[in-house]
């Protein structure tokens, strides 16, 4: 009976576990996320190198921007579908109204009324309208998790002060803003204010107070004025129309003062609480979770105002589904959760396993997702495709080139007079022999345009097909360039006086010397491929590969003959690229980021011109003339324009490459259903290897424990 | 024996002393404040004035050791070396460059590094002494052989290939586990089912070959052939003779490592995204945080420091011979 009654509750567990078991084969065992949040609107990202900076007057690097942009709100914005890029308004009420006075410009911003920050501890009163957290004690604060730990959440409306007390923070001493430098020159009293809060600091610093919070409002920018709640004004020291692209910038969102003084509390900094890891805004979006270590997790700002999804766009954008949302109130996404990947490997497997929703694509993993076609054309693989992954492609607004040093008495122009001439017919010579569509082949997976001159495309200035051609470099021949034949380059070496790569004059090879960052052993091929295009005109290259801080300091000194270095733009706009090349902007007579040090005087004179006119007919003419001058005189080897590969899966939509904002998620739309189901079917476990290995094991303990016994049971002498 | 570890704490203090000044040679020879200030502020558009501000808001405006301006004391003290070394010896880690604090980064980048390191220590240990005891027990017979070809192929694969096959297969292929990632708690272990595995398997060939030698060696010795005179089962002789007087040799590795099991596993973590402080110092070597660096080569030095004592205290438990005086 009992026996009986045993075999009966054995048999229950067995079926019970056998239920758990098929219920388990549902699941997915290889899920990194929590399985409750399988099918809520969550977007799943990753993130490579942890941002170092989250304050909107210090962050610059671009996988900064990433977190800064959806938080942080500037007063314009980049339309996310048309291209070229345009600024469109963002919390401003309409664009920034201009107005030149005797030596100044002034730009009159008006925000729109109604927009609330996110809810944070910061703004948090209680019923008598006292801050309920602006006097915490060090031991309230070292009990805290995060700042979200306190209970108590408050917001209010963003005004123009708060644009203001951001613009005075660039000049905080404590902060070291990186575009102090430039704003200083063009903002009227940033200067005298940067002096009198050094001042105002070493004073605090000297009464033992130099922690605490310095209050910025105290202290007046004379080229900021307040106009009224939602107006200011910014004066600016002459012309200077790019400053409308800084306005897209974090550098110029608002900072509540209230925020400011909240992480300026004592104790808050040895807890990482301040606003340089926990920004607080009035984006779409507000970073909850920040361990960048491992996850960075933003949510979704409840007081955002819902701004409508745009209602135009680029030529196909309709067509290719972009516009399907117009109108509709943004953000679409709940939540996003950004997880740490410093490895490839991983972070393509989980792409491929749907726990990722976008990705890059890696030079090892190219060959698994895309194949290019002879004409150049990119598209995914039949794999990509029966996942249904989608590829966007666009050409980043960087430039990556070899310089010449124009100090150099081989390549520049130190000789002067005819060896000048000599070193710019031998530039000439090495920019038809170094193959970049062969570099782009065999180092880049054909990610990238040859260049042609320095501005890419899609910005203003840039020329396409014919007469974007560098003559100095390519012929145009049946709708396409092609690169010119290695004996024109052999003649112009001869020209030169370098007949055979020796000069003519010594009977001395020519060597010349390369500066480069290395960064690994990997980059040997890359070296040997320069040497060997070079080598096509028998001239012999060294490379001097060195870390990025040496490198530099030889671009600083001028010490380097040739070099290779790129450029990502700050804004779409060809003086971006073209300043480049100014003589004022010598790196290494100015501190400027001419890194070539190139100069000539009708190049820079017509730069003066075109700076400051607005994109027209007559400004193009100019950059046509600027473009020519500059291929004949080919400071650069004209490198490359990177292209940008991002895949997603079929379940995101109105997704569109954005190279200059990074403000795309509230853009995003999901399908978490489809996610969840196609996961699902992606990742069922496969349960034989975990038998097999068991049975191994069993296959190794068993002998071992009958060869234990035979031992233990063996006598000392065989019996005879 | 209390007087033994006051004095080795003591030695420490020197040595302390000249592995921070050593850090800070080698640093400062490859990087100049300058530079440190160009890494944190960016490439793009920054002048002097603005490296210089940087250099005063985080303490690199003064001469690096010997400040020939200042009088006195003052010419040692307002130096970069004292002002950003002295305060360590309280455990005062500032920040780092970038602003973060370093304390607060180190407790909770601990406890993952911990998480994966604990077991692999522990199952990895158990595992080694189990299968090197196996080997000796069937010393000389085709097990014996075999398990020896096994460890020398095992430690002859990189932990690199570990890695990659074991995501590759068990992550990839047959969806066991997540390929990388952590979570906190109990969540955790999914996450490090993997890599502790991979953690043990490419440890398994050295440890056991390693620890096959030194039982062997204590086989050959009187007192286990008198063992096995007085009847005593080979078990019994095995684990409580031989692994007994083979724990000096195995102490003297074990014992150095386990402080050091909190400094993390750069390579573990990296590839399986474990947030853990195995990657805290290459990260800073690569972006130049001297703060950093200082901080972890410190505490490095004195986990091993501490390590040493333990394992010469450990000698004591194991061997009643040895005194610490």
């Amino acid at each position: 009976m009992m026996r009986s009654a045993r075999l009966g509750a054995m048999r229950h567990i067995g079926i019970l576990g056998l239920a758990a078991a098929i219920a388990g084969c549902g699941q997915t065992w290889n899920d990194p996320y929590r399985s409750a949040d399988a099918a809520k609107d969550i977007l799943y990202s990753a993130f490579v190198a942890r941002p170092k900076h989250l304050d909107p007057a210090l962050s610059y690097a671009s996988d900064e921007a990433v977190f800064t942009q959806q938080v942080y709100e500037p007063p314009l914005q980049y339309h996310y579908l048309k291209r070229p890029y345009q600024l469109v308004p963002l919390t401003a009420a309409e664009m920034p109204r201009v107005s030149t006075l005797a030596g100044y410009s002034e730009y009159e911003i008006r925000i729109r009324a109604g927009i609330r920050y996110q809810p944070h501890p910061a703004f948090a009163r209680n019923a008598k309208g006292e801050f309920l957290y602006q006097s915490l004690s060090p031991g309230q604060i070292a009990a805290l998790a995060s700042p979200y730990a306190l209970p108590g959440r408050g917001t209010r409306e963003l005004t123009a002060d708060d644009y203001i007390y951001e613009i005075k923070r660039l000049a905080h001493p404590r902060l070291a803003s990186p575009i102090y430098g430039l704003m200083s020159q063009y903002i009227v009293g940033l200067p005298e204010l940067a002096a009198r809060l050094k001042q105002a600091n070493a004073a605090m610093s000297a009464e033992g107070r130099g922690g605490e919070w310095l209050d910025l409002r105290k202290y007046p920018l004379a080229g900021v004025e307040r106009v009224d709640a939602h107006t200011f004004r910014i004066r600016l020291k002459g012309r200077y129309p790019q400053f409308a692209y800084w306005l897209a910038m974090p550098f110029f969102a608002p900072v509540p003062w209230e925020v400011d003084r909240f992480f300026a509390q004592p104790g808050m900094a040895q807890k990482n609480f301040t606003l340089d890891w926990w920004p607080v805004g009035t984006g779409p979006y507000m970073l909850t979770e920040n361990n960048p270590n491992l996850r960075m997790v933003l949510e979704r700002n409840p007081n955002f105002r819902g701004e409508p999804y745009p209602s135009e766009g680029a030529p196909g954008d309709r067509e290719a589904g972009l516009l399907a949302d117009a109108g509709k109130p943004m953000p679409f996404v709940d939540r996003v959760v950004y997880s740490r990947e410093k490895e490839s490997i991983p972070y393509w497997n989980k792409f491929l396993q749907g726990y990722y929703d976008t990705s890059g694509i890696s030079s090892d993993n190219f060959d698994q997702a895309v194949r290019v076609s002879v004409e150049g054309q990119a598209a995914l693989t039949p794999q990509m495709h029966s996942l249904g992954i989608r590829l966007r492609t666009a050409v980043a607004p960087s430039v990556f080139y070899i310089g010449f040093n124009w100090l150099d008495p081989v390549v520049g122009n130190a000789g002067g007079g005819e060896a000048a001439a000599r070193a710019r017919t031998l530039r000439q010579a090495i920019s038809i022999a170094v193959d970049m569509e062969e570099f782009l082949s065999i180092f880049a997976n054909g990610r990238g345009i040859v260049a042609q001159g320095p501005i890419p495309g899609g910005i203003f200035g840039f020329r396409a097909g014919k007469e974007g051609v560098n003559p100095v470099t390519h012929l145009w021949r049946d709708g396409v360039a092609h690169r010119r034949p290695l004996a024109d380059a052999e003649r112009l070496l001869a020209e030169a006086g370098y007949p055979g790569g020796r000069d003519a004059r010594t009977g001395q090879p020519l060597v010349l010397y390369l500066d480069t960052v290395t960064r690994g052993p990997g980059d040997q091929a890359r070296f040997d491929w320069w040497r060997k295009q070079l080598a096509k005109l028998s001239i012999q290259l060294e490379v001097r590969a060195t870390d990025w801080n040496r490198f530099q300091d030889k671009i600083r000194k001028g010490s380097e003959q040739l070099f290779f270095l790129g450029w990502n733009a700050d804004y779409p706009d060809p003086e971006n690229f073209l300043f480049l090349l100014d003589g004022a902007q010598s790196r290494t007579l100015h501190h400027g980021e001419n890194a070539a040090n190139y100069d000539n005087p009708r190049y820079d004179a017509l730069f003066e011109r075109m700076r400051d006119m607005p994109s027209s007919p007559e400004r193009q003419r100019i950059i046509d003339a600027m473009v020519g001058i500059a291929r004949n005189d080919a400071p650069w080897i004209w490198g490359y324009f990177p292209k940008d590969y991002l895949l997603y899966h079929g379940w995101l939509s109105n997704l569109k490459p954005n190279d200059m904002a990074r403000n795309d998620l509230k853009y995003l739309r999901l399908d978490p259903a489809r996610r969840a189901a196609l996961r699902r079917e992606w990742n069922r476990p496969v349960v034989w290897p975990l038998a097999i290995g068991c049975a191994l094991l069993v296959a190794l303990l068993v002998p071992a424990f009958v060869g234990y016994r035979r031992r233990e049971r063996m006598a000392a002498r065989p019996a005879a | 024996m209390l007087a033994y570890i006051l004095r080795r704490t003591l030695y420490a203090i020197p040595i302390l002393i000249g592995v921070n000044l050593i850090t800070f040679a080698l640093f400062f020879v490859v990087n100049t404040p300058d530079d440190m200030a160009r890494m944190q502020l960016g490439a793009k558009r920054v002048t002097q004035a603005e490296i210089e501000r940087w250099k005063a808001a985080h303490g690199y405006d003064k001469p690096l050791l010997w400040n020939a301006r200042a009088a006195g004391s003052e010419k040692l003290a307002q130096t970069v070396f004292f002002q950003k070394s002295v305060r360590l010896f309280a455990f005062d880690f500032g920040a780092s460059e970038d602003g973060r604090n370093i304390a607060a980064e180190i407790r909770t980048r601990m406890w993952p590094s911990l998480a994966l390191a604990i077991p692999v220590f522990l199952v990895g240990l158990a595992l080694n002494i189990s299968f090197a005891l196996a080997m000796a027990f069937f010393r000389a017979t085709y097990l014996d052989f075999w398990g020896v070809v096994l460890c020398v192929v095992m430690m002859s694969i990189s932990t690199l290939f570990y890695i990659i096959a074991g995501q590759y297969l068990v992550a990839k292929l047959w969806d066991l586990v997540p390929i990388s990632g952590y979570n906190s708690g109990l969540h955790a272990i999914k996450f490090l089912i993997l890599p502790v595995a991979i953690g043990v398997a490419s440890g398994v060939g050295a440890g056991s070959r390693w620890y096959r030698t030194l039982f062997l060696e204590e086989m050959g010795k009187d007192y286990v052939r008198t063992a096995r005179a007085k009847g005593l089962s080979e078990a019994v002789v095995m684990f409580r003779h031989v692994l007994k007087n083979a724990m000096i040799p195995i102490l003297t590795g074990v014992v150095v490592v386990i402080p050091l099991l909190f400094m993390g596993s750069l390579l573990m973590e990296s590839f399986f995204g474990i947030p853990g402080l195995g990657s805290y110092t290459i990260d800073a070597i690569q972006s130049q945080d001297f703060a950093v660096v200082r901080s972890m080569v410190f505490i490095g030095s004195l986990l091993y420091i501490l390590g040493l004592l333990l394992t010469d205290l450990s000698y004591t438990l194991v061997d009643p011979r040895v005194r610490l005086e």
